[in-house]
């Protein structure tokens, strides 16, 4: 089966990047295995939070001269970077995503322990707040009964601690009985499913109502919204009251939101998507890849004349860790990390662990190297990247969407 | 490293991170609370079980077994394999005869294309349906399919089967019990679509009944004996023939994947020739090896639903691909949804409501783009579709030979 560009991995980078291709014009396959990191969705998007050195960053653009030449970032150059976040939110908003935030500066978010951290974008229904402090004098932190995945005791105690005066309060809602039947399954996107019947909302609003007292704003946590966002407008409206959305536990509403809709995006612009299919096989001729096999069509190839890897880090199988070195598992690249094992992790826990900095070899363009030499047709994107910590720095939604349109703009220059 | 390797299960259920994806994608879940859901069923409910069986749950019965979960996971867990293994290894209610009567559908149907116009009839009156619904406990809103009077294989003999062998080259066809006893019309389609290709068809010697609707009613004893004949003889053709080939997703998909993962019956010598036709066919067209001529004035809009079985083999692109092929077809791929039935799940009293709400979604998709027909690779799809919607629904490989040049 043949296609102008072939993306392994339906993550966040797989579809940004195929969704930038079949706009312009290429015809894309995505195989995807397994669903995506996107499940895992805090609601907003990092740019980048910190240097590599621990220093906060307010404005990501100007921090980009301070990062090491082999970041993703540096590769890209701050002048594309700098375009490439000013277009970024009319980019999501093509497929019905609207992002909430300045795309130049960082600006925060509320975690689901309360706290305030550095972050970038907004997913519709969240939002980004100024500063590290909550700007609100008595608010009401409201969670649904029997839903155990957000807890209100949590984010109380850390607000209070910081002076905001807090009440929590339970919503009884006869129609959430019958999925609290099961208490393995009362999760969010199950909760989401009963709270997007319009009655059951206005009813949850009309309970608010009554429990919102003088507070000048209501925490929930993210279970509204699993086709359509705006309940957070809605609720805001029928209250007379600022809302704000707080992650849950996985699964991730807005972030199963956000990835159906890139999803859909792509399939409209006509873009085929695998699902459940894992890309093995790849077959080379000298420094150029000629096709990939997948465990579903067997003997049937996939052939393209450029290939990206968007497969994603350890816990999406792009990478696998053997006892004295990293593997590539698609096409056995060559990764940046080091073969003494106790380099790979720092003891403290809460440390920077660069195991999860480590990733493929790109030369300026993102092409990938194998043996020590460049592959012309085949380029990575996303966590599958080396050289940048996702976690340590908060980049990694940036390094996912950023990587993505330079990677689907070099294949469209190149075949221009 | 060797020791990991022998910590890890046939099913893999210690790959589960617990990230509960698989519950996003269940279709029971969101229907029916009753049902612990596919994580709490499969990977979780697994650690207990091997600790001690009685910590198996019955309401595992309520897993479709669509494989949606697997389709879902992350972490390629097996969660779907792990709970009907679970059923069969500490399942200890015996089928009724209900379960026996639908699960059967290789005796049911041998017995009732003999007298089919007697049975279409007597099935599909008020009373016979109440006392069906009572007695059986099979809901008296489901309609049967009707049964033919000639079945697919007396058709093929007396004739088609002389003339295949003027073919140079051959697939045996694995028609199952619905070509068969159902609706023949589909094989003779098959055979139309393959002759057009350069091919003859032949028939297995003693095909048995691929045994999905036996293991989902616990019917293991049966279903392992028939998969051991069916490798055998599919091994035996395979000796004159290229492939064997259905025309329906969940024959296909037991034959490859449930033989090997349920009943432990070892196909790996014939699984890599087993396919659907739709694979076989549109391989054949790209490589250029042959071609279809359709009619100039063929015109339809067609709405392809993707069965779950067929999710999960990955194939539906290439039904998708035939179909898109036919000039004059205006071609629409539905949302990934399961429409409910299951097999003969949805026919039991106690699913037809959580079967019908399951189908919800699909249904209201299909009535919104009001297209000439549906298309779709399984047949219990079919039935739940045209008794839930009203539209027809068509083998991808019928909607080829429909579309061939005379």
């Amino acid at each position: 089966m043949k296609f102008d560009t072939i993306i392994i991995g339906g993550g966040l980078s797989g579809l940004v990047c195929g969704l930038r291709l079949q706009r312009a014009g290429r015809k894309c396959a995505i195989v995807s295995a397994g669903q995506s990191a996107m499940h895992f969705s805090s609601g907003y998007f990092d740019f980048l939070d910190r240097t590599p050195d621990g220093k906060d960053v307010s404005a990501p653009l100007d921090a980009v001269d301070l990062l090491d030449k082999e970041h993703p970032y540096s590769k890209i150059g701050k002048a594309r970077l700098t375009a490439y976040a000013e277009e970024v939110k009319e980019f999501f908003k093509g497929c019905g995503i609207m992002l909430e935030g300045d795309p130049c500066r960082n600006g925060f978010r509320i975690t689901p322990t309360g706290n305030f951290k550095r972050t970038w974008l907004a997913l519709d229904d969240f939002s980004v707040f100024e500063t590290d402090t909550c700007p609100w004098n008595k608010v009401l932190i409201v969670n649904i009964e029997g839903f155990l995945d957000f807890n209100t005791a949590f984010i109380a105690q850390s607000l209070e601690s910081k002076g905001t005066v807090c009440t929590t309060s339970i919503l009884r809602l006869e129609e959430m009985e019958r999925i609290r039947k099961n208490p393995s399954e009362m999760r969010a996107v199950n909760i989401a499913r009963v709270l997007e019947r319009r009655e059951v909302e206005d009813k949850a609003v009309g309970l608010m109502k009554d429990m919102a007292g003088d507070a000048d704003a209501i925490l929930l946590p993210a279970v509204f919204g699993l086709k359509e966002a705006g309940a957070r407008t809605r609720i805001e409206k029928a209250l007379g009251k600022k809302v704000s959305f707080v992650a849950t536990m996985p699964p991730s509403v807005a972030g199963i939101r956000t990835q159906m809709k890139l999803k859909a995006g792509f399939e409209a612009a006509g873009g085929v998507f695998l699902q459940g299919d894992t890309a093995c096989g790849a077959e080379m001729d000298g420094s150029h890849v000629t096709g990939i096999g997948s465990v579903n069509f067997g003997d049937i190839r996939l052939e393209a004349d450029s290939y990206v890897l968007a497969t994603g880090s350890f816990f999406s199988k792009g990478l696998t860790a053997a006892p004295g070195h990293i593997v590539e598992n698609v096409f056995g690249l060559d990764t940046d990390a080091p073969s003494e094992r106790k380099k790979w992790y720092c003891t403290d826990f809460f440390g920077r662990q660069d195991y999860i900095s480590y990733g493929v070899k790109t030369d300026s363009s993102f092409r990938c190297i194998k043996g020590g030499g460049t592959i012309d047709n085949l380029y990575a994107a996303g966590s599958i990247l080396g050289g940048c910590n996702a976690l340590y720095e908060g980049c990694g939604a940036g390094t996912a969407i950023f990587s993505a349109f330079s990677v689907a703009d070099t294949i469209l220059s190149e075949n221009a | 490293m060797e020791i990991q390797e022998y910590n890890i299960s046939e099913n893999n259920f210690e790959q589960c991170i617990k990230c509960t994806v698989c519950t996003v994608y269940c279709p029971v879940v969101p229907v029916n609370p009753e049902y612990p859901g596919p994580k709490q069923a499969g990977p979780d409910g697994e650690r207990l079980r091997l600790k001690k069986g009685i910590f198996f749950d019955e309401t595992l019965k309520y897993c479709l077994n669509c494989k949606r979960c697997e389709v879902a996971c992350p972490s390629g867990v097996r969660i779907g394999d792990i709970i009907q293994a679970a059923r069969i290894k500490y399942g200890r209610k015996k089928p009724k005869l209900r379960d026996m009567m639908l699960a059967g559908t290789d005796f049911m149907g041998s017995i009732a294309t003999k007298v089919a116009p007697v049975v279409n009839t007597t099935l599909r009156i008020k009373p016979v349906k109440q006392i069906m619904d009572g007695v059986l406990k099979i809901d008296h809103r489901r309609t049967f399919p009707k049964y033919a009077s000639q079945t697919f294989e007396s058709w093929f003999r007396k004739e088609a089967a002389a003339r295949q062998e003027k073919f140079d080259r051959h697939i045996a066809y694995f028609h199952g019990c619905y070509a068969n006893y159902n609706y023949p019309q589909l094989g003779k389609d098959l055979v139309k679509v393959m002759n057009a290709l350069g091919y003859g068809v032949r028939l297995l010697d003693g095909e048995k009944c691929c045994g999905v609707a036996l293991i989902s009613n616990g019917m293991i004893d049966q279903a392992t004996r028939n998969a051991k004949t069916n490798v055998r003889i599919m091994s035996e053709a395979l000796s004159s023939c290229e492939a064997v080939l259905g025309t329906s997703s969940s024959c296909s998909f037991t034959l490859r994947d449930e033989y090997p993962h349920l009943l432990g019956v070892d196909n790996s010598a014939v699984r890599d020739h087993v396919e659907l036709a739709v694979k076989f066919i549109y391989r054949l067209l790209e490589s250029g090896k042959a071609s279809l001529k359709f009619k100039k004035d063929f015109k339809a809009r067609i709405a392809y639903h993707v069965p779950c079985h067929m999710e999960k083999l990955g194939w539906g692109i290439f039904s998708a691909e035939l179909v898109k092929m036919i000039p004059g077809v205006e071609f629409t791929v539905l949302d990934s949804n399961c429409c409910g039935i299951a097999g003969t799940y949805g026919f039991k009293k106690e699913n037809y409501e959580v079967s019908q709400a399951i189908g919800k979604p699909l249904f209201d998709q299909i009535k919104v783009i009001d297209p000439d027909y549906v298309a779709c690779d399984c047949e219990t799809c079919k039935w739940q579709i045209e008794m839930s919607t009203g539209y027809k629904v068509m083998n991808p490989v019928s909607i080829l030979a429909a579309a061939l040049e005379d």
